[in-house]
């Protein structure tokens, strides 16, 4: 029903020059701080976020945009199909700050942030289990919620939801 | 009878790469790279080489299964242990027996219904799940709540908190050998589900707290009710300690078991009393305070050399706090609306719709399409029994959320298991688990 497939691109009107932080660009949204790094610097902006204090990891998980390219990002950023959204937490200083890494469809892997934060270990192969995002340097990169040999991944917007039409012949697909 | 001939693969089914693989079938580097991951800790200063005695031959190691089906592994947990003789040597964590799609389920349900659907993750902590989603909900609106709805969804988060840990407490008792505590146990949680029945109309999957406030105003003579609870439960905690605390043989079934360290625990992700156990202060309630919690008095019960026995006392002394907790919400509650008085996101009330049409069309509206939430995307993480958890929800601007992830804390706290497990016996397997206190509808979602 929702024509999420045609939404352009929104009336970004606050354009100051993002802010940057370990050279990402960062922006907030609703009040949270995000930072962008692109993929080859997305290990290092981490590491330094960690040697800042953020040394909890409390989350990693994927996003596909496939139906929502336009989303809002900051200047600079190329939105791609696949995000990893990463969620740390500075302890000390008691705040929280978000990742969020662009990854291509075409070339959907990422660096494994194992080494840094080896509690992201189950989150990342949830990650690549639901979106097929491949983690490099990841130790044990399988399968974890779905079995061994399911074909596909179903958190993918173009994994079909297996919708079996039965009352009304006309009705519209959900999404 | 024929004795069968040597295996070469100890794979125990066709699942493949999920399981632990046998040492025969691994080369010495891809052990230690293996022994790292089980371990879950990155090789360097945390994994001492020379703690990892990969010279062990596949010969004398034994790898077994234990569950899915094994009442100790608290529903369908599966784990993977390689044996040398008694002592645990590795373990490996294989879920998803449990998984339904919760997530990809929460894409195709509009907000209002979304409740619903992850109510059912963590089933033991459900008004958190709810608590969590509508939270983030709510950030994405950009709506203030009544403050009377907060503080309704507060009193009974922690009177869910204290019925999950009397689960706790019933399980874990159980586990250990102490079968009259799970009795117990589900007896003082079945005061609390009364009373969360009386106001909900469900004893489990609540779907009480819903974006915008709660379904319901409190019942009459809330007060009572909650004044019984907070009067029978700490006579009762007493009688735990009397039961387990100081008992003998409890606590040399969990005293020095499955240690971790702060260190460890905070490199895997653990939060909650897993954390706490170890003596890290990290409570969201009191460190990111949400909701009002920075108004009430409570202190973080923490523990000290974070092994079983440390779980089960941060927990059992939660338990106390929330009491507290709770006799102070009771009496700070303020009256006023239970549930936002925006339109947009609010049902109009019962009456109203019998006397206008528009009311009528206005409630029909809201319960096919839903409302719509502007675009943007918002993490909220709170404290659950479990530790951290968390919503990432993205909107598209439609009635319905795009992405919808919810961070559940027994799924990583359980990767803190094979660490605890490491060096230990068998034995203890039974009461590491337990202490861990995982949730399988919230680890495989």
């Amino acid at each position: 029903m929702s024509d999420a497939t045609e939404v352009p691109v929104p009336d970004d009107a606050p354009g100051p020059e993002p802010e940057l932080l370990h050279g990402a660009p960062m922006s907030t949204s609703r009040g949270q701080a995000v930072v962008h790094p692109d993929r080859e610097a997305y290990l290092a902006v981490v590491k330094a976020l960690r040697d800042e204090g953020f040394d909890l990891c409390a989350d990693v998980c994927g996003a596909d945009y496939l139906s929502h390219p336009g989303r809002p990002l900051p200047e600079g950023v190329v939105p791609e199909r696949f995000e990893v959204v990463v969620n740390l937490v500075n302890r000390r200083e008691r705040r929280r700050i978000r990742v969020r890494v662009q990854v291509p469809a075409t070339d959907a892997r990422v660096a494994s942030l194992f080494d840094l934060y080896p509690g992201s270990e189950a989150m990342e192969r949830e990650a690549f289990d639901m979106f097929g995002i491949e983690f490099t340097d990841h130790p044990d990169l399988t399968r974890i919620l779905m079995p061994e040999d399911w074909e596909g991944h179903p958190l993918r917007k173009d994994y079909s939801v297996g919708r079996i039409p039965v009352q009304f012949k006309a009705a519209a697909a959900t999404r | 009878m024929s004795v069968p001939a040597e295996p070469v693969d100890r794979r125990g089914t066709s699942e493949g790469g999920q399981e632990m693989s046998g040492r025969s079938a691994t080369a010495a580097a891809e052990l230690r790279r293996e022994e790292g991951g089980v371990l879950r800790l990155p090789e360097g200063p945390s994994l001492d080489p020379g703690d990892v005695n990969i010279e062990v031959s596949g010969e004398e190691t034994m790898i077994i299964n234990m569950g899915p089906q094994h009442p100790s592994t608290h529903g369908v947990l599966r784990l993977m242990i390689e044996l040398e003789g008694e002592t645990v040597l590795r373990t490996k964590p294989v879920i998803g027996y449990l998984h339904t799609g919760m997530e990809k389920t929460g894409e195709e349900l509009t907000y209002i219904q979304g409740c619903t659907n992850v109510t059912r993750m963590d089933y033991l902590a459900p008004l958190f799940n709810e608590c969590v989603f509508s939270m983030a909900v709510e950030q994405l609106l950009e709506i203030e709540l009544p403050p009377r709805a907060t503080w309704i969804r507060m009193l009974l988060c922690e009177l869910n908190r204290v019925s999950s840990h009397l689960v706790f407490m019933a399980t874990n008792g159980m586990d250990v050998g102490a079968v009259s505590m799970m009795i117990y146990g589900f007896r003082e949680r079945e005061m609390i589900l009364a009373f969360l029945e009386k106001c909900s109309g469900l004893r489990l999957n609540h779907n009480y707290i819903r974006p915008g406030g709660v379904a319901a105003d409190l019942p009459d003579g809330w007060r009572e009710d909650v004044a019984a609870i907070c009067e029978r439960i700490p006579t009762r905690l007493d009688e735990y300690d009397t039961l387990l605390t100081g008992q003998p043989i409890f606590q040399e079934r969990t005293q020095g078991v499955g240690v971790l360290t702060p260190e460890q625990a905070i490199a895997l992700s653990a939060t909650g009393p897993v954390l706490r156990s170890t003596g890290v202060e990290w409570d969201l309630r009191r460190d990111m305070p949400y909701q009002f919690y920075d108004q009430l008095d409570f202190d973080v019960v923490v523990g000290t050399y974070g092994d079983t026995f440390d779980r089960y006392a941060v927990r059992l002394n939660e338990m106390r706090e929330s009491i507290k907790l709770i006799r102070q919400i009771v009496d700070l509650m303020p009256s006023g609306d239970y549930r936002v008085q925006d339109k947009k996101v609010t049902p109009p009330p019962r009456q109203r719709i019998n006397e206008s049409m528009e009311a009528l069309i206005h409630h029909f509206k809201l319960f096919t399409e839903g409302f719509r939430v502007p675009e943007g995307e918002v993490y909220v993480g709170i404290e659950s029994p479990r530790g951290e958890v968390g919503c990432y929800l993205v909107s598209d601007g439609s009635a319905k959320p795009y992405r919808m992830h919810i961070r559940d804390a027994s799924f990583a706290n359980l990767q803190s298991l094979p660490t605890m497990m490491r060096g230990g016996l068998i034995a203890d397997a039974v009461a590491v688990i337990s202490s861990v206190d995982p949730v399988m509808g919230g680890v495989d979602r």
